[in-house]
């Protein structure tokens, strides 16, 4: 199958970056060096094509009831303008997906994206179509009014990340940039393009996701002066905050985990009737076998998806499921589950590299910030 | 984008280098670049043995591993230490601060059958 392409692609291609298919898109990874890409947005800013994720409107008098049945989260308690995050599950339990939920106010102008609808939410890279689909049927299984539309190909969006993003974003969108709270977000022009301007991201800094129109996202990214980021960096960053990334992390298929053993049950809501939630339920009340943690290696190496988590005497007690050279602390350190009893903070572990046992401790994530 | 094939050297198709004078392996200037900023290497033991094509160590970038082979056979007299501690120096300096390893070559016939500097470039 043909990958998909990013309508910056050819910018990015002029700028040196080098290219990854990701959810079947073709992806920069890289444009200078992923550590002087992270380093950016730790101490100043960074900017990130993100147009392979998806965007769906979900729109009519039971979007709310439709929205609500097929996220974990409470989307009733969302205001305009407000963005919650929420995993998508299956009869199980199991996370098939994770997104932003976004409730927009009616008052969006035309050509904003998002305008019309009441709900935008964002499903994964290459998970889009499958969403719709899912949404589609469920509407259809539950004779509920509701209009579904995948624009994945109509938006795109870019995100601007780290200590400076505030100063750029009011630069380029106007002085009310800077007083969008967390997980807030409002209609706004960017070099007169319209836009949607959240104040959200998948990097642990303060910064903004914009979602543009496909056809006039160029002037958008080409509005902020700083360095622009690949892939790569947005890996390393997002694991020194153990955030999950889908498909590593989580993947229905290979690696099944609900959102309480991936350790998001922040974003479930027991108390609102979603597919999934009885068997949440039920394991809330029996508890989890595994747990999603963190860990530092203590020796050299670098933990890689896939290595295996051991106890002493080489019992297998999990798995790593990202790994990397920290490049804020370089030190080497990784995600994955751990059995239950053995992911205390402190708790020595060894992660099997080339068939040998390299000592590392359990450390809760983040791995920088407040928990450092 | 043009990378640097010093003349002296000869070059494997796996993009290790090796000078017959010194003995001393590396990763070429290309093989840098393309595996991005190197966080680790793993070296064989000084005074292993080494066929050709054996793997001689591991270097991983933050994006990836590569094993790295033995461009030809001898004995490891020394490994480079100093990348232990500043791995980027293989990205800076590929083919000085950042060699590898360095072999007592069993025979300095073997490097006859590597890439010239030529021929490593044009597969490139």
């Amino acid at each position: 199958m043909a990958l998909r392409t990013p309508p910056l692609h050819a910018v990015h291609e002029t700028r040196g970056a080098s290219f990854t298919d990701f959810g079947g898109w073709e992806m920069p990874v890289e444009f200078d060096s992923i550590n002087e890409e992270h380093e950016a947005v730790r101490t100043a800013a960074g900017i990130f094509d993100v147009s392979h994720m998806g965007e769906i409107t979900v729109t009519g008098p039971d979007a709310t009831e439709l929205m609500n049945r097929l996220t974990t989260n409470d989307v009733s308690a969302l205001e305009p303008g407000e963005a919650q995050y929420a995993a998508i599950t299956d009869e199980d339990g199991i996370i098939i997906d994770d997104t932003v939920v976004y409730r927009l106010p009616a008052s969006l102008p035309e050509g904003t994206p998002g305008a019309g609808a009441d709900y935008l939410f964002i499903p994964n890279a290459g998970h889009d179509a499958q969403m719709h689909e899912r949404w589609t049927a469920h509407r259809e299984q539950w004779g509920l009014d509701a209009e579904v539309t995948n624009l994945t190909d109509e938006y795109g969006i870019v995100a601007v990340q780290g200590p400076d993003a505030e100063d750029l974003v009011a630069a380029a969108a106007g002085e009310a940039a800077r007083d969008l709270g967390r997980f807030s977000a409002e209609a706004m022009t960017i070099a007169d393009v319209p836009a949607w301007v959240a104040r959200t991201g998948y990097t642990g800094e303060d910064g903004y996701e914009i979602v543009v129109p496909m056809d006039d996202i160029e002037p958008v990214w080409a509005a902020f002066d700083c360095q622009p980021c690949g892939l790569g960096a947005r890996d390393t960053l997002r694991l020194e905050y153990g955030l999950l990334l889908s498909g590593q992390d989580f993947n229905p298929e290979e690696n099944p985990r609900t959102p309480l053993e991936a350790g998001i049950g922040f974003a479930v809501d027991l108390d609102t009737d979603f597919v999934g939630r009885d068997a949440l339920a039920a394991q809330q009340e029996s508890g989890v076998e595994q747990v999603f943690t963190g860990f530092v290696l203590e020796e050299r190496g670098v933990p890689r998806h896939g290595y295996s988590i051991t106890d002493e005497d080489g019992a297998e007690i999990g798995a790593v499921t990202s790994g990397t050279m920290s490049p804020t602390l370089g030190e080497p350190i990784g995600l994955g589950y751990v059995d239950e009893g053995r992911a205390e903070d402190g708790e020595t572990v060894f992660i099997s590299i080339r068939d040998e046992g390299k000592r590392a401790v359990v450390r809760t994530p983040p791995f920088i910030g407040e928990n450092q | 984008m043009s990378f640097e094939i010093p003349e002296n050297l000869y070059y494997t198709e796996s993009h290790e280098w090796v000078d017959p004078e010194t003995g001393k392996i590396g990763i070429t200037d290309y093989a840098q670049d393309e595996l991005g900023d190197i966080v680790f290497v793993e070296f064989p033991g000084v005074g292993d043995h080494l066929e050709t094509d054996d793997e001689l160590g591991v270097v991983e970038s933050i994006k990836a591993v590569s094993d790295i082979y033995s461009p030809v056979s001898g004995e490891v007299t020394a490994v480079n230490e100093a990348l232990e501690g500043e791995p980027e120096l293989l990205n800076d300096d590929p083919y000085g601060e950042g060699w590898l390893v360095e072999l007592d070559l069993d025979s300095t016939d073997e490097v006859e059958s590597l890439l010239t500097p030529e021929e490593y470039e044009s597969q490139l």
